[in-house]
């Protein structure tokens, strides 16, 4: 997120101060050296200024991820990771600003125009000087107002832990512990920042919470993690992830996000994910194995995730939801498109444990080029969920007849009052619809953004409106020169 | 001359289906084409829009005076030419205002034209609604989707009004019509007839033609057109039927 960090950076600048004297740290000791230790973890916790607790959760992490394996389980080829390859830590550094649009990589501008973002918005994205900054301080400026009248706390994670740490405290890590898998055991070891969101008491958030409006924002790439927490009666919709491509030296991302809503609360939340995927012949692009889940702790409480999944070389991402309450609700609503050499296998775990409570999978995959593209979801009815509900529609899309679609899904009911409906489809974009399209004057890569876009109608529906309609420009390019 | 075919020959998987054939139709014309099922009247409508499959191996296909015989489909179909399908097809997900002005801009923009104005888009689309009688909302209706046959073939209709063309193939639209649904579609053609532009009303049955009066009829039998003439030939075909062609050309 250069473009971000940047923003952020400027920021800072003008919000702080004292920062922009203060900043004249050695440049060797920002960053860690490569490779993971006790050692490199003190150092994260240390630069962060962090309670003992904090280095505490991150020191049982990592011991308990050295006696793990990486799963393989996925159906997902890469060659193996080097966890002491990596650099787990580097303050965040501005980007040498560029002097005008000429300088931007070509490609990179050919796809802004192709979603239809402004020129100046361009210009802030691929980290160009813009005299707009001021405006963009004052529209996060007026949003943090609007938060702070509602009493919402919306910060960095880094900022929670020094403002809120009781919150933090009694939350962090209580969706996904540190035990659940090997890529949350190193996140909570290394986690470098994310967001914070807690919604007080019968509070409606009035607005889309997006990274974008967060000030500080900087430095969340690599292994961010998010918290965000609904008390009674609370509704929040998060937005996660921009369309525009993103670029990052660093190719592996483990990331957590953790949500909790308490009695008759509800959190919607969006991702657009649009990680370099690599190039035609499937060279470099970003691994991103992510532990994302909710748990609807409150009776009648509502957990929605929507995502559309368009980029990264490999996505491992099951966004789930824990069923505790009596009458609580979960959704999963998926867009996965692999173009070329990309794989992805995801999905979603709906795990009844209380009463009446109702589940709703929608995942659609779309395939193309050389790609793999799995749908893996777990329906799970525990003995004291009576009149537990689930319904699934899972289906694929095949662009060309070199890709693959994937379908794996698992029921396990221990209550005899379950119900629970699976269907799923597998179809290919036919030549009597691209035709028909061209006959009417739309040429082809227009034709199967079109079908496309229509196909995955259901789940761009449930995405904030100008969400929706980037997305859809996204799906058409991410999909463009697949067929010919 | 709009379209100018010359010796067509066309093959489908290697295998012949229009066997030299030749056809001309100008601005401001109503031609039929009838015959038997199987003989590449489809088969014709698919090589003149450019299908892929349909693989042109001898002959031209002229249209506005130029060789189209390697044009893309929807280059040709913005130059103009207009294909009212015998099978149209669904498009699930994709609404119908959706697709029309996706296929109107496509247009304007091949034609180096801004896109068009919402406000103008929907008059336009109310327009044609009506010449078709059309009652639903398209607006939230996919392309063909739970469209009942008869709705399918006035849909075809209503864009054809909607794009304007200057060449259109109606292929067997009135199959499957009882007769309310045939005067409105015959009643939307005769609308938009015009000096400017063509029809070519690919039929099985003479019926049609009792509401779209054709100027010139032809008879296609085995990949050729074996007979054509004015109207007269229609009504002779249905007292005769197809077996009179047959015997004519079988020997
Ligand atoms: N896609 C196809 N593949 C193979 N043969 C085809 C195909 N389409 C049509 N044909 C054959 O071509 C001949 C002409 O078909 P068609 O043009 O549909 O005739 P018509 O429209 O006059 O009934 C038939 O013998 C038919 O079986
Ligand atoms: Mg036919």
């Amino acid at each position: 997120m250069s473009d971000k960090k940047k923003d952020n950076h400027v920021l800072e600048e003008v919000t702080t101060g004292e920062y922009k004297y203060g900043f004249v740290t050695k440049i060797e000791t920002d960053q860690a050296p490569k490779g993971l230790t006790e050692d490199t973890i003190r150092f994260i916790s240390k630069k962060k200024n962090e309670p003992d607790w904090l280095l505490q959760f991150r020191l049982k992490a990592f011991r308990h991820w050295l006696t793990l394996e990486e799963p393989d389980w996925a159906l997902l080829h890469h060659p193996p990771i080097n966890y002491q390859d990596i650099i787990y830590y580097s303050a965040p550094k501005p980007k040498k600003e560029l002097e005008s649009l000429d300088e931007v990589d070509p490609e990179l501008l050919d796809t802004f125009s192709k979603l239809g973002i402004s020129l100046e918005e361009q210009k802030r994205l691929s980290g160009v000087a813009v005299d707009a900054v001021m405006d963009s301080v004052s529209v996060k400026t007026t949003f943090q107002e609007t938060l702070a009248k509602h009493d919402i706390i919306f910060c960095s994670i880094s900022e929670a832990v020094k403002n809120h740490p009781d919150l933090v405290k009694k939350y962090l890590g209580t969706v996904v512990p540190y035990t659940d898998n090997y890529f949350a055991a190193l996140n909570s070891a290394v986690f470098s920042d994310g967001s914070f969101c807690y919604i007080p008491k019968g509070v409606r958030c009035p607005i889309e919470l997006s990274t974008y409006f967060r000030i500080n924002a900087a430095n969340t790439g690599q292994f961010e993690r998010t918290l965000l927490i609904a008390d009674e009666g609370g509704y929040v919709s998060y937005l996660e992830g921009c369309t525009a491509p993103m670029r990052d030296e660093n190719q592996l991302h483990a990331a957590i996000v953790e949500i909790i809503t308490h009695d008759n609360a509800e959190i919607k939340y969006s991702t657009v994910q649009n990680w370099y995927p690599g190039d035609k012949e499937g060279k470099g692009g970003i691994y991103n194995f992510v532990t994302k889940r909710g748990l609807c702790k409150g009776r009648n409480s509502k957990i929605s995730w929507t995502q559309v999944e368009t980029g990264s070389a490999i996505t491992w991402k099951y966004p789930s939801c824990v069923l505790l309450g009596d009458n609580s609700v979960g959704e999963f609503y998926s867009v996965a498109v692999t173009n070329n050499y990309q794989q992805a296998d995801t999905g979603t775990k709906m795990i009844h444990l209380g009463k009446n409570t109702k589940s709703t999978i929608i995942s659609k995959g779309i395939s193309a080029g050389k790609s793999n593209n799995s749908y893996r979801g777990l329906v799970r009815v525990s003995k004291k969920a009576d009149n537990a509900r689930n319904y699934s529609q899972c289906d694929s899309l095949l662009l060309g007849n070199q890709c693959g679609a994937h379908t794996f899904p698992y029921i396990k009911t221990e209550n005899e009052t379950a119900i629970v409906e699976h269907e799923a489809t597998t179809s290919k974009i036919s030549d009597d619809q691209l035709f028909y399209c061209q006959q009417r004057g739309i040429d082809m890569e227009k034709a199967i953004g079109l079908i496309v876009n229509g196909y995955a109608k259901q789940v761009l529906n449930k995405l904030p409106m100008e969400f929706a309609v980037e997305a859809q420009k996204l799906l058409a390019i991410t999909l463009e020169g697949s067929v010919g | 001359m709009l379209l100018n075919i010359k010796n067509l020959h066309v093959s489908i998987d290697g295998k012949e289906i229009i066997k030299g054939l030749n056809f001309s139709v100008n601005q401001g014309e109503v031609h039929a084409i009838m015959g038997p099922n199987g003989t590449g009247k489809s088969t014709l409508a698919a090589a003149i829009t450019g299908r892929e499959g349909y693989e042109i191996t001898q002959g031209e296909i002229i249209y506005k005076g130029q060789v189209i015989n390697n044009w893309s489909p929807d280059k040709r179909a913005n130059e103009g030419v207009f294909l009212s399908f015998q099978y149209p097809i669904e498009i699930p997900g994709v609404s119908m205002t959706n697709f029309m002005r996706t296929a109107i801009n496509a247009k304007r923009e091949y034609l180096g034209k801004t896109p068009i104005s919402a406000k103008e888009f929907l008059k336009k689309m109310e327009a044609n609604k009506k010449l078709v009688q059309i009652q639903s909302k398209l607006t939230n209706r996919s392309v063909n989707e739970g469209f009942s046959g008869g709705e399918k073939k006035k849909n075809e209709i209503f864009q054809m009004a909607m794009l304007e063309p200057k060449l259109a193939i109606l292929d067997e639209t009135d199959s499957g019509l009882d007769i309310d649904a045939l005067r409105i579609v015959a009643n939307g053609v005769n609308q938009l007839k015009s000096e400017e532009n063509a029809f070519v009303v690919i039929t099985h049955y003479q019926r049609l033609l009792d509401y779209i009066v054709p100027d010139f009829v032809h008879v296609m039998y085995d990949g050729r057109i074996v007979k054509s003439g004015g109207k007269k030939l229609a009504l002779e075909l249905e007292e005769k039927g197809y077996e009179w062609i047959k015997e004519q050309f079988e020997a």
